[in-house]
């Protein structure tokens, strides 16, 4: 299979396309945790009623369609490889833990991929919906419908004080868990962002690198979140994060301009540097790739370089993972040979835009 | 030990397999532990737990308040009459075992919601349509009624007449509603 179609087939639909204030929000994403009232959740109930629930979605939902959720296809994690299991993780199709669990569950995938309904997660029910850049209000709007959808069908566990009731009390309420995925590269590099975590932190919302450990953020890539979901409603809790994300965006393009004036031929050394890192290598470790990916995507959003589309980051963030290596390569691969091949994809992919 | 899959790094992560039967040693780093699928890479959900089930011990009291012993001992002997989920076991691993188990363990729980949830205790938001039951009705009804109260501080009493009789109105189709159960 040639890289291209590769690319076409591993990356979602909905990730090649741009949304609003795609320079800066990769993707705005809203999860509703739910459950059925009558089972008991999946962490202690037998594998028979773990079985039924499954049963049920496949009897219900699959092939269904809902809006432009088309046709959703069952996939049983107990058919997967491992490999498969963690392209659907790096994909954020599907939670680590989910991809843990050998048996009894699984998920429904939208045909454009932008719906993932996992089914006996930590809860029964763990609707996950995506859109592109900053569009948390339509995210919210359109996850709440296909909520809607499922209750037709699903007696939910709700409570008229405690809301809809999870396996952990930090989901309880709404069980909503509302996130937008940010490209941050002038805040991380002038270190604005670590004296602003604290500020985030008190309004009930929570920054982290999405990939590396820790507090490190691979790829200058950050995900902010709501961490109450008890006692405020969706619609305020989507306005607080939404009011966060907008500042957070308005200092990221004022960073970008501070830069560019105060230092910006050291800042475009920089952006060209990693864009040679990313043609030549021969070998590249992953930390490497991300921070000359995030580089590079920041020379395409400054204008300083021109003929490379903007999703390579959100592309190449995704396809220069192991799973994604390794499927590509259609063989396990050691993280020696993990590194020789993902300099080998990016080289290549790069090349695709010379020849256009 | 080096690492048996990269042969590079030192194998810090020891185990026994059995495959059908046939039992054999692994011995890897954490690197390729993680990425041969022998270790599990959602650790970041394990200190969220170990943090979580802190906090629910930590509601444990000093052994000087005999009182508030007491209570405690009660409470670890709760159980949940759907799951059989006890009190104890819920504070070790800090997940529910069924819906009704927040129920049983109510009078005990408050304490760590609000502290997971800045002080909240109680749901404001989304009402499911069918199992949400007359909860819309009520809602609605509380809200005027903050309505009304702000109105007659404002000592608008027409508009406050008004919203009176809306709840009245509301107030007598819940009544219906629960009486035709």
């Amino acid at each position: 299979m040639s890289l291209q179609q590769f690319i076409n087939e591993a990356i979602s639909p909905w990730m090649k396309e741009e949304g609003p204030d795609s320079d800066i929000v990769m993707s705005s994403r809203i999860r509703l945790a739910r459950n059925f009232s009558h089972y008991p959740f999946p962490l202690i109930a037998s594998e028979e009623l773990l079985d039924e629930v499954m049963t049920f979605f496949e009897k219900e939902f699959k092939h269904q369609s809902f809006r432009d959720y088309e046709d959703f296809e069952i996939i049983k994690m107990s058919e997967l490889q491992p490999i498969e299991k963690r392209v659907l993780v790096e994909k954020h199709l599907i939670s680590p833990h989910l991809a843990e669990k050998p048996d009894h569950s699984g998920t429904l995938i939208s045909q454009n991929e932008q719906v993932s309904i996992m089914i006996n997660e930590e809860d029964h029910i763990r609707i996950q919906l995506y859109f592109p850049g900053f569009q948390l209000d339509k995210a919210l709007e359109q996850a709440s419908q296909l909520d809607d959808w499922l209750e037709e069908k699903v007696d939910y566990a709700f409570d008229e004080k405690r809301g809809y009731l999870t396996a952990c009390p930090t989901n309880v309420g709404t069980g909503m868990r509302a996130s937008v995925m940010m490209h941050l590269p002038a805040l991380a590099i002038t270190q604005q962002i670590n004296r602003m975590t604290p500020a985030i932190n008190q309004l009930g919302l929570v920054v982290r690198g999405i990939y590396g450990e820790g507090s490190e953020a691979v790829g200058n890539i950050f995900q902010i979140s709501n961490q109450i979901t008890l006692g405020k409603s969706e619609q305020d809790i989507v306005e607080d994060l939404h009011s966060v994300v907008k500042q957070l965006i308005d200092q990221e393009r004022r960073a970008r301009e501070a830069l560019l004036n105060r230092s910006g031929i050291q800042l475009e050394d920089r952006i060209f540097r990693s864009y040679g890192v990313l043609k030549n290598s021969r070998i590249i470790e992953s930390k490497e790739a991300a921070r000359c990916l995030s580089d590079l995507r920041l020379g395409i959003d400054l204008g300083m370089i021109d003929h490379i589309p903007q999703t390579i980051l959100n592309e190449l963030m995704i396809l220069t993972q192991p799973g994604f290596l390794q499927q590509y390569a259609k063989a396990t691969l050691n993280p020696e040979e993990r590194d020789i091949r993902r300099a080998s994809l990016i080289r290549e992919r790069l090349q695709l835009e010379n020849e256009d | 030990m080096e690492c048996q899959e990269c042969q590079k790094r030192k194998a810090t992560v020891h185990l026994t397999q059995v495959v059908n039967g046939q039992k054999t040693e692994v011995h890897v780093c954490e690197q390729c532990a993680k990425d041969k699928g022998y270790m599990s890479y959602g650790e970041e959900n394990y200190s969220l737990n170990d943090l979580l089930s802190g906090l629910f011990h930590s509601e444990s009291p000093s052994p000087f308040s005999s009182q508030k012993a007491q209570s405690y001992q009660q409470a670890s002997q709760l159980k949940c009459p759907t799951c059989g989920m006890t009190y104890q076991e819920f504070a070790r691993i800090g997940k529910f075992g069924c819906a009704d188990c927040y129920q049983t363990f109510d009078d005990r729980i408050n304490p760590i919601l609000r502290r997971v949830h800045s002080g909240n205790t109680r749901h404001d938001g989304k009402i499911p349509k069918r199992e949400g039951g007359n909860l819309h009705l009520k809602r609605e009804i509380d809200d005027y009624k903050s309505q009304l109260k702000q109105l007659i501080e404002q000592e608008e009493f027409e508009q406050a007449a008004n919203i009176r009789d809306k709840i009245r109105t509301l107030e007598s189709q819940l009544h219906q509603g629960e009486g035709g159960e």
